[in-house]
């Protein structure tokens, strides 16, 4: 019988370590599928925690953060009150979300109206799986992992689309359908930088994208080609910026003129969950970004030995988080600062402006590893 | 959107320029944000109860009315009534009374706070300077008939 198995230390940890669990169970039990299939059980769980602690555990912090950095931004100062600093605001606000009653609007088609939080919430639990985050904190070690991403990455259009569509609201439909060729355009400039990624670092295997960046910070993919690779992180931010619905490019909610846009209809937990996905995808987008163009879990060693000696002590993790909250502080300058492009510029942007940089940065890519070789 | 008729060369010009003004004009909105982000100093927000003590009002904010006097309660006002004029909540009341030369001078200056709306059109017409907009801003009160408050503490000097 064949078992699937979790290919990294902890695996193999709780491998070695489940025999003598399986000893105290009855002979009859006893045997080398119930330990490989016990081994797994314990892995899967292992890893949906970490997956949702990572996820679950990072929106509240977010929420919190997004708070004080618009206020900051705006000469504010924001939460304030509840706890040191309004730190636990977000926690109060949560549970009042939670308490709320869940119900939908007259002639909306209930079944699709409750499953669309969920299905967008597919996309970025999806890929948090994907994302290696220390040297041995890896779910699911993908040979396919970039293409995986940019196909899961289409659950989202899906959810918004039949959140727009099931609430029977002219509103949430024309959000919807706008996010939906929205995000649709920008998918293509999204999977073009990408393939940018994928050809420069000669692999789809996120694990091995981020150890082909290791060394010093001149290895970064952002830095490791010359002016092209700080091109493509740009357009890469751009590109995802436009995927995860937010600001400047949040013309499905577009507050102003479509009310909220694709989740107007929604209350309590399926708008907490609206909300959820998110910020998760802000964190998913932002470890893509930090995996494929900085580095992903390896410190900023800038080239002498004393001073890389201390960064060095430091785990993956924690740099790789770090990372990952200054990508989030960038995403989040933007959206505070800059304004929402109408729905037309919108599109001739992607459709005028990225696309074409993204092919000639393709070109040039191939340009730099003909050069390189 | 209207179909523009220009040249191909044209249009591939304008093109590249907004390529270039575009990013800049964007940093240029960043570094403002930037600059607000990392200077805590800016930020205008009072967290008001809590410093009741050293909370100091802006100078031009416009409270109640009140009359501008010197140490010994002297104040410039003659009971023109121009600012009775000016007043488009009839809530100012100047009665003026004769002093022993016979002089017309300031009696009472009568002030209605519950039907002032503090836009400071009295304070813009005064033309010697009497009358400012204080910045007491605490002025809730449970007596209604506190709010008509006499705001010269001497008769004037004409």
């Amino acid at each position: 019988m064949y078992v699937p198995s979790v290919t990294n230390p902890i695996g193999d940890y709780v491998r070695e370590w489940v025999p003598q669990l399986v000893a105290y169970l009855p002979e009859s039990l006893q045997g080398e599928t119930t330990c490989s299939v016990i081994a797994f059980a314990i892995n899967a769980i292992i890893c949906i925690i970490a997956v949702c602690l990572v996820n679950i555990g990072s929106a509240p912090i977010l929420i919190y953060m997004e708070r004080k950095v618009c206020a900051h931004v705006q000469c504010r100062l924001g939460p304030m009150r509840l706890g040191w600093h309004g730190t636990i605001q977000t926690i109060a606000d949560v549970l009042k979300m939670l308490f709320k009653e869940v119900y939908s609007p007259q002639g909306a088609d209930k079944k699709l109206f409750y499953l669309a939080p969920l299905i967008v919430l597919i996309a970025p639990f999806m890929i948090a799986a994907l994302i290696p985050f220390g040297h041995n904190l890896l779910v699911a070690n993908v040979d396919m992992g970039i293409p995986l991403i940019i196909a899961v990455n289409g659950f989202g259009v899906l959810g918004i689309l039949l959140g727009g569509w099931s609430s029977n609201n002219k509103y949430s439909l024309m959000g919807s359908l706008r996010s939906g060729a929205q995000m649709i355009s920008y998918e293509i400039s999204f999977a073009l930088v990408l393939l940018f990624v994928v050809m420069v670092s000669g692999s789809t295997n996120l694990m091995e994208i981020t150890n082909g960046q290791a060394g010093t910070v001149a290895n970064w993919m952002i830095f490791k080609v010359p002016v092209l690779g700080f091109l493509a992180f740009i357009m890469f931010f751009i590109a995802s910026t436009a995927e995860m619905n937010r600001a400047p490019f949040d013309i499905a909610e577009a507050e102003q003129e479509l009310t909220g846009g694709y989740h107007t209809e929604y209350t309590g937990t399926p708008f907490a969950m609206f909300y959820l996905a998110e910020y998760i995808a802000l964190v998913t987008n932002s470890a893509l970004a930090v995996t494929c163009f900085l580095g992903g879990f390896h410190a900023p060693c800038i080239g002498f030995e004393s001073v890389d000696q201390i960064l060095l002590k430091v785990p993956g993790v924690i740099w790789f988080f770090a990372k990952v909250y200054f990508m989030i502080w960038c995403y989040m300058m933007v959206r505070w600062t800059f304004v929402r492009p109408r729905v037309d510029q919108l599109m001739s942007f992607e459709w005028k402006f990225m696309l074409p940089v993204n092919m000639l940065l393709l070109v040039g890519g191939a340009a730099y590893i003909a050069l390189s070789i | 959107m209207t179909q523009e008729n220009i040249s191909t060369k044209h249009y591939i010009k304008r093109y590249l320029k907004k390529c270039i003004t575009g990013p800049w004009s964007l940093l240029c909105g960043l570094s403002v944000s930037l600059k607000y982000f990392f200077n805590p100093k800016k930020i205008v927000t009072e967290q008001y109860p809590e410093n009741r003590k050293t909370l100091k009002m802006h100078e031009r904010y416009r409270g109640r009315l009140s009359m501008v006097e010197d140490a010994e309660g002297n104040n410039h006002c003659t009971a023109c009534g121009m600012c009775e004029r000016a007043c488009p909540n009839a809530s100012i009341n100047v009665q003026p009374t004769k002093n022993i030369a016979g002089k017309k001078v300031l009696g009472r200056y009568v002030y209605h706070f519950a039907s002032c709306t503090q836009c400071g059109l009295c304070v813009e017409a005064c033309p010697f300077g009497a009358i400012e907009m204080s910045t007491a801003f605490e002025v809730a009160t449970t007596d209604v008939t506190s709010l008509e408050m006499i705001l010269n503490k001497k008769e004037g000097q004409g």
